[in-house]
């Protein structure tokens, strides 16, 4: 089993992420991560859907999602082919003695505070799962109060577009 | 003073507000607005792709209910199969005036989806079913997900509670179209009057084109109420609905070019000939290829059972032909069929030689059980035409010592098979009626322009046995689903877009008990169906695998003992106004079937009394490979010895 990573162009119309999560649940079809926002065009939203299946299979749920009506378009990302990024929210146990420490140990990661209290930090970071999974690592010692965590946004790389014209006319 | 014993007659002084109680009657009647109707020029005719008759330039003001009718009409609707109730009933107020469509109100919902699929199945058509909120909907889920792994062109109408009331868990309120999500090719939750037309337009595009398949349109109340403005025909939105049915020239000529190197073809026809309408193109093919033919219980009829290329069925009871056919084959010409778990047997095990060209609307079909080696993604009538094409000019180019196109050998061989292991029965020690028979006869007496409607069990599959197809649409049952009960109303569908047929419901005695409270329906609306009850006292085909693999512990597979008659069919047909008859020896049997046949102003209930221990033979026992099938209990083929 390895994980994929799916661009899904769908209508922007209630239902449509029902439709998609229940297609997943009904084949059998496990998701290991999902994010749903608008594009830059209105009409239409796109999913991040990062599943975990071997070949034939992800033949199967890309031909299947393609059949639903509200899907416009589904394409798989390579991972070494596109920029591939989720957001992570953590408190961490942090008082006046080990502030410092922590605030020094997340630079390292380019991630920031965005709030302060006398005994915890939050902490916003951003990067693929390998590099929150590293942060999250060197953070576990401090004490980690709560953890939030999005999931996975993806983008190819180049200046091609997957909304491409023919979408944007419908 | 009763507002609806006034008529048009005496209201002449009356402001129009006076006369109708009900907002539904303001506007002008479906009628009055379809005879304005007038053809659209071809520069104005800009959206929709139906062959609806009915085109209304002029929008005109209407409620969603009156919107609802129009449309039903405009897509050429004919006949609504339903039941009202409290959401769905602003949309029958208007249903009352119209002339066009004609609403045959069932006894349970249950009974008009499988009626609209009937409908549909004998004739292409789109079946139309209505029912409203709540129990009503969710009565249509059975037929619903039939149609589904069917696919039969269905739409299906609820009404739904009134917009505010959504999600307050309402009077009958049930969120079918959450409910019917995996089991719709789409559905539409309709909130605004001014959609109606656009979802109805929709789901009959989508239901009857690419793969067929069923659409609700769930509409809220209050939108049937609200006045809206009406047009036709209305912009399509379905960005992202494109089947594809042009089959790409380069995987048509590596097609061509397997199948004239094989050397054991076996064409595989499924149930997607049927829909697709590409039966005579089909029988070209076979006429040309000169390629053995398994037809699937889906496609019975596509190629005519007189054939001599035609196996029969393949599958867990499939003839032997059929079967060992396709697991000898070097190709399968896989067109309209989905390689069902049904077909194949144990998948590892299925046709181990046979390299796989696999034609069918749908891309997500090939592939998903056995790999194809050609995969064809189109519409199937246009990817035989163009094989046929192929094919011709191939062969009129290759010289004549190619050694391609020659399956004599392999003809020989499969003529064989079928000459060997022909389809057959034994008679029971006690005299009782062989249920094989009883089919037989009816088949031979009714001929091949009747259309035979099945349910589910061992009936099914001896009517898809014994009676010999010649016709595409003249078997209906339920396959993919395997939905007992679809017999009677499936049947009342048939016969209402087919009345001149003859149409028999060939069901057994469980199924039967199932829906036979649409007898009702058929007397009281005049669709003289002729129905065979099977009737073993038992769930036979439940009761076949205890017998097999269960070691004959019979658990709760009898009905009831078999010298008793509860309930007594013949007296339940006359209760119903049918004509009831009932057949218990091999000399009763043409008599009634006979006399059945002569009458056509009711429908007539034969309860045929059938030996019980009969079993569905040939039998390839679940979960292993086909080439374990059994030609009778205990009989395995002895094949030639192989090469």
């Amino acid at each position: 089993m390895s994980k994929h990573t799916l661009s899904v162009l769908v209508e922007n119309k209630p239902g449509v992420l029902t439709r998609v999560a229940a297609l997943f649940s009904r084949r059998g079809f496990n998701i290991d991560s999902l994010a749903v926002g608008p594009t830059e065009i209105p009409e239409i939203s796109r999913m991040t859907v990062v599943v975990e299946v071997e070949g034939s299979a992800l033949e199967q749920v890309t031909k299947q999602l393609n059949k639903l009506i509200e899907v416009l378009k589904v394409v798989e990302l390579d991972k070494h082919a596109s920029v591939q990024r989720e957001l992570l929210l953590v408190k961490v146990r942090a008082d006046a003695v080990t502030r410092s420490q922590v605030i020094d140990t997340i630079a390292l990661f380019k991630a920031k505070v965005v709030d302060v209290s006398t005994d915890a930090l939050t902490i916003e970071a951003t990067g693929d799962s390998e590099k929150l999974h590293a942060l999250l690592d060197v953070l576990a010692p401090f004490g980690v109060r709560e953890l939030v965590q999005s999931g996975m946004v993806a983008v190819g790389r180049g200046s091609r577009s997957i909304t491409d014209r023919s979408l944007r006319s419908a | 003073m009763s507002g609806e014993g006034r008529c048009a007659a005496d209201n002449t002084n009356m402001t129009k507000e006076e006369i109708v109680s009900d907002t539904t009657k303001q506007a002008p009647s479906p009628a009055d607005v379809a005879s304005r109707a007038r053809p659209r020029t071809a520069s104005s005719a800009a959206s929709v792709p139906t062959d609806g008759p009915a085109e209304v330039d002029v929008a005109v003001e209407v409620t969603g209910a009156q919107a609802l009718v129009l449309a039903l009409e405009a897509v050429g609707a004919e006949n609504i199969f339903g039941i009202p109730g409290g959401a769905i009933l602003p949309a029958y107020d208007p249903l009352l005036d119209s002339s066009k469509l004609r609403h045959i109100l069932v006894r349970h919902e249950q009974g008009a989806g499988h009626a609209a699929e009937g409908y549909a199945s004998a004739t292409g058509k789109v079946g139309v079913c209505l029912a409203t909120s709540g129990p009503g909907a969710t009565n249509l889920v059975t037929p619903i997900a039939n149609a589904y792994m069917d696919s039969v062109p269905m739409v299906a109408i609820t009404g739904q509670v009134a917009s505010a009331s959504i999600g307050t868990d309402a009077f009958q309120e049930a969120d079918i179209r959450g409910i019917t999500m995996p089991i719709t090719k789409h559905n539409y939750l309709v909130t605004d009057a001014g959609k109606i037309a656009q979802a109805i337009a929709e789901a009959f595009h989508v239901a009857s084109t690419g793969r067929p398949g069923p659409v609700l349109v769930d509409i809220s109340k209050d939108a049937l109420q609200a006045k809206t403005m009406f047009s036709w025909p209305p912009v399509f939105d379905l960005p992202g609905y494109r089947p594809v049915t042009r089959p790409h020239g380069k995987q048509i000529r590596e097609a061509a070019r397997l199948m004239a190197t094989s050397s054991r073809p076996v064409l595989y026809v499924g149930g997607g000939v049927v829909r697709g309408h590409a039966s005579d193109a089909l029988r070209r093919l076979v006429e040309l290829t000169q390629i053995p033919v398994v037809t699937t219980l889906m496609a019975r009829g596509t190629v005519p059972d007189s054939n001599p290329l035609n196996l029969g069925m393949p599958g867990m009871h499939g003839t032997v032909a059929a079967v060992t056919g396709l697991q000898k084959s070097d190709l399968i010409i896989a067109l309209g069929a989905r390689f069902d778990d049904r077909v194949t047997g144990q998948l590892s095990s299925f046709a181990p030689d046979a390299k796989v060209i696999h034609a069918d609307i749908d891309p997500a079909e090939i592939s998903k059980n056995r790999t194809a080696q050609v995969p064809i993604v189109g519409d199937v009538s246009e990817v035989i035409v163009d094989l046929i094409a192929q094919i011709t000019a191939d062969r009129a180019a290759a010289p004549a010592d190619s050694g391609e196109w020659n399956f004599a050998q392999w003809r020989e061989r499969v003529a064989g098979w079928k000459q060997t292991f022909p389809l057959g029965y034994t008679t029971s020690d006690d005299g009782t009626l062989a249920p094989q028979y009883v089919i037989e006869r009816i088949g031979a007496l009714s001929g091949p322009e009747a259309t035979y409607v099945a349910g589910v069990g061992q009936h099914q599959m001896w009517a898809a046995q014994f009676v010999r197809y010649e016709r595409p649409n003249s078997w209906i049952n339920s396959g993919g689903l395997g939905t007992m009960g679809f017999s009677v109303p499936a049947a009342m569908g048939a016969k209402v877009a087919e009345p001149e047929r003859t149409v028999w419901a060939i069901d057994g005695d469980g199924c039967f008990q199932m829906t036979n409270q649409e007898l009702a329906t058929c007397v009281i609306n005049h669709i003289p169906i002729k129905v065979a009850i099977i009737n073993n006292s038992s769930l036979g085909m439940v009761r076949q695998w205890q017998t097999l693999f269960y070691g004959e512990r019979y658990s709760n597979t009898d009905l009831q003992p078999t010298t008793s008659r509860v309930p007594d069919f013949v007296k339940l047909a006359d209760a119903y106004g049918c004509v009831g008859l009932r057949a218990e020896t091999v000399d009763e049997v043409d008599e009634v079937i006979k006399k059945a046949l002569e009458i056509n102003d009711r429908p007539v209930v034969i309860d045929f009394i059938v030996h019980r221990d009969a079993m569905v033979w040939p039998m390839v026992p679940s979960g292993v490979s086909n080439d374990m099938i059994l030609a009778a209990r205990h009989e395995a083929p002895v094949w030639e010895r192989e090469e």
